[in-house]
Parts: structure tokens; C-alpha cells; sequence
């Protein structure tokens, strides 16, 4: 039986500890040269100039949002969720592949009360800064430089996380 | 058209646009969306200190990162070519709470009072900026996704743990907006 553990490929034990709490993973099987990437940098691009457009960075709607005072926030969201539900249904009945000829994957996330407690704290933070993750880098974009800070701290936060996650209760 | 797309888009366009991320990412590499996994890239990229969560191929997820530095150029482009030129519209009930804290500029999409570097000396700027991050990526990466990750990404995919966290992010805004906020506002 031991045997059966060392057999265990690098590449499946390195997949295990990227997708560790975290969903938003690369799950590409095939490695390509560096400027296959900049397809990933246009579609980021394009979002970004969304984001903007829509307000949807801007800490005036979010407060809106947080006081039910506005429903555009919900709106975005709901239709974007709505959009991708349709997406993902749609690319698993009919087995849609990447355009590399890849089958595409979906894993099952696991419950863990992280997502409850790490969420109310998150949700703390995103009323704060007006602002989650994406937000941020599109605020520094437009010129907004002090956000920076906000950033970098959210570095920290996420290293100050992995070094006590051991300590924390999932 | 031009004049069209320097207004401010409504939400039934906008969001389809976002939601259209997901299959985008999915087709071009089966690339799962979500945005603060970056976070977490940036730490095992430059300071992984032997600690475990950081110990794994960071290089794999290049492409996010790389998606992120999209999102910093888009935002970029649209300040300075597809900008609205008048201020942003409030709820008036919104605008007259924060007349109440000096807030009343919003030519900004980020308060210049609140998002600045001279703010960072003030209590509630310190509080905002410094603390505010700190928390949305410890949440974030303890929740295992933002509002990328589970709210579209999570959410798309039929995930409850997804549905658990977004409610969780939700509820945590409100307290924060509606209880807490307030209060931080005055120092």
C-alpha cells in the first residue's frame, strides 16, 4: 500500500496544494509557451474597462449596495451570475472543449466554516474599502494610487492567513 | 458611438459582460475565474518563508496574474478615454450621510477624502485603507474566494459552499455599512 503513495504523481500533489481553498485555478493539464498568456491579459482588459464603466469599483455604489438603497450592484451580480450558470451548463452538455482541444473541468468545492467566518470578515473589509480583490486593481488603474496601500495590505492579509491557517478552525 | 459608451453602463449590460468572463477563461484554457487566488500567488511568488500554503508551482498560475495586470490596463484605458465627465450619481439619502463625515466630492470613483496618502495619518483613513485590506485578504483567502471566485465563479458552477460564503460576504458588508462604518467615519 505504500507503494500506491509514492506513485502519487508531483504534478497531482502540487494541483492539491494550489486548489487548497481556493477555486480559481489553473486546471490545464498542457504547458504552453509565455505569450499564450497574453490572451489572459486582453480578457482582463476588457473586464477591467467593464468594471469601470459599470461603476462597479466605485465605493459610492458599493456603500448603495450595502444600504439597499440602489439596486445596481444586485443587478450586476445577478445577471452576471445568471450568465454564468447558462455558460457552465451549456460547456458541460455539450462537453464543450478549450480551444487547445482540452476537456474542460469542474471540481466540487468542500463545505469548511472558513467560508462562513472568513466570508463575514471579507464582507467587513469590502464595506471598508468599498472595493473586493478585482476592484482594487482596477481602482489603481485608473489613477487612484493610494489604493496601493490597500492592496499591499491585502497581501499581507493573505500571508498573515496561510501562516496561522493551521491554528484556525475550519 | 463614443458619446454612448462615456456613459455610465446599466446593469443589464454590464453584468452579462462579467458573467461572460467565466465560459471566456473556461474555453481559452480551462481557467477557473477568480481574482484573489492573486493574493495568494503574490505571497509564494515573494515571500513564501518555508510556510506551506505558500509552497506550490506559483508559475502555473501566471496567466492570473497577468489577467489581473489586464484589469490595472483596462482601468487605466477607461479613465482616460472612455471616462464619464460628470460626477457620480447618489442616492440622496447616501449623498446626506456623508455630507455628515465631509464627504462630497464624487468626482472620484474612490472618495479622495477617505483614499489618499496624507489620509493614511487620519484614524478613519488608517482604518479604512490599511485595516479594510488587511481583512479582505485574510477573508478572502480563509473563505477560499472573493466575490470572483465564489459569487461568480462558485456560484456558476452550482457550489453551495459558494452560496454560504456569498451570503457571508453579504452580511458582513451590512453590518460593517450600516453599524460599524458610521462610527469609523468620525474618527
Amino acid at each position: 500500500m505504500t507503494e500506491n503513495k509514492t506513485t502519487i504523481s508531483s504534478f497531482d500533489t502540487d494541483h492539491e496544494v494550489r486548489a487548497l481553498d481556493t477555486m480559481c485555478i489553473n486546471e490545464s493539464h498542457l504547458t504552453h509557451k509565455w505569450y499564450h498568456n497574453i490572451k489572459y491579459i486582453i480578457v482582463g482588459i476588457l473586464f477591467g474597462i467593464v468594471f469601470v464603466k459599470a461603476e462597479v469599483i466605485s465605493w459610492f455604489r458599493i456603500q448603495e449596495m450595502f444600504r439597499l438603497q440602489s439596486f445596481h450592484m444586485f443587478g450586476v451580480i445577478g445577471s452576471a451570475v445568471a450568465v454564468g450558470v447558462l455558460s457552465v451548463w451549456l460547456i458541460k452538455r455539450y462537453k464543450l472543449k478549450t480551444i487547445y482541444g482540452e476537456q474542460i473541468e469542474f471540481h466540487p468545492k468542500k463545505f469548511n466554516k472558513g467560508q462562513i467566518y472568513g466570508g463575514l470578515l471579507f464582507g467587513l473589509g469590502w464595506a471598508m474599502t468599498g472595493a473586493c480583490p478585482g476592484p482594487l486593481f482596477a481602482q489603481l488603474g485608473t489613477g487612484a494610487l493610494a489604493v496601493i496601500v490597500t492592496i499591499l495590505s491585502a497581501v499581507a492579509g493573505t500571508w498573515v492567513y496561510g501562516y496561522f491557517r493551521d491554528r484556525l478552525p475550519h | 458611438m463614443l458619446e454612448i459608451i462615456k456613459q455610465p453602463w446599466p446593469w443589464y449590460i454590464a453584468g452579462p459582460l462579467i458573467g461572460l468572463t467565466v465560459p471566456a477563461l473556461l474555453l481559452l484554457g480551462n481557467k477557473h475565474f477568480g481574482i484573489s487566488a492573486n493574493l495568494r500567488h503574490i505571497c509564494a511568488a515573494c515571500v513564501p518563508a518555508k510556510v506551506p500554503f505558500f509552497k506550490y508551482d506559483w508559475k502555473k498560475e501566471v496567466w492570473n496574474l497577468l489577467f489581473v495586470l489586464g484589469i490595472i490596463i483596462g482601468g487605466a484605458i477607461a479613465a482616460s478615454w472612455l471616462q464619464n465627465p460628470s460626477a457620480i450619481e447618489l442616492h440622496p439619502k447616501l449623498a446626506e450621510e456623508l455630507a455628515g463625515y465631509g464627504i462630497t466630492n464624487y468626482e472620484s470613483l474612490v472618495p479622495t477624502e477617505l483614499f489618499s496618502f496624507q489620509s493614511l495619518f487620519t484614524g478613519r483613513g488608517f482604518l479604512i485603507m490599511v485595516v479594510g485590506g488587511f481583512i479582505v485578504g485574510f477573508g478572502t483567502r480563509y473563505a477560499g474566494g472573493c466575490t470572483s471566485g465564489h459569487s461568480i465563479m462558485g456560484l456558476s458552477n452550482l457550489q453551495w459552499p459558494s452560496l454560504v460564503a456569498t451570503i457571508s460576504f453579504m452580511i458582513g458588508g451590512f453590518i460593517m455599512a450600516n453599524f460599524i462604518l458610521p462610527f469609523i467615519m468620525t474618527l
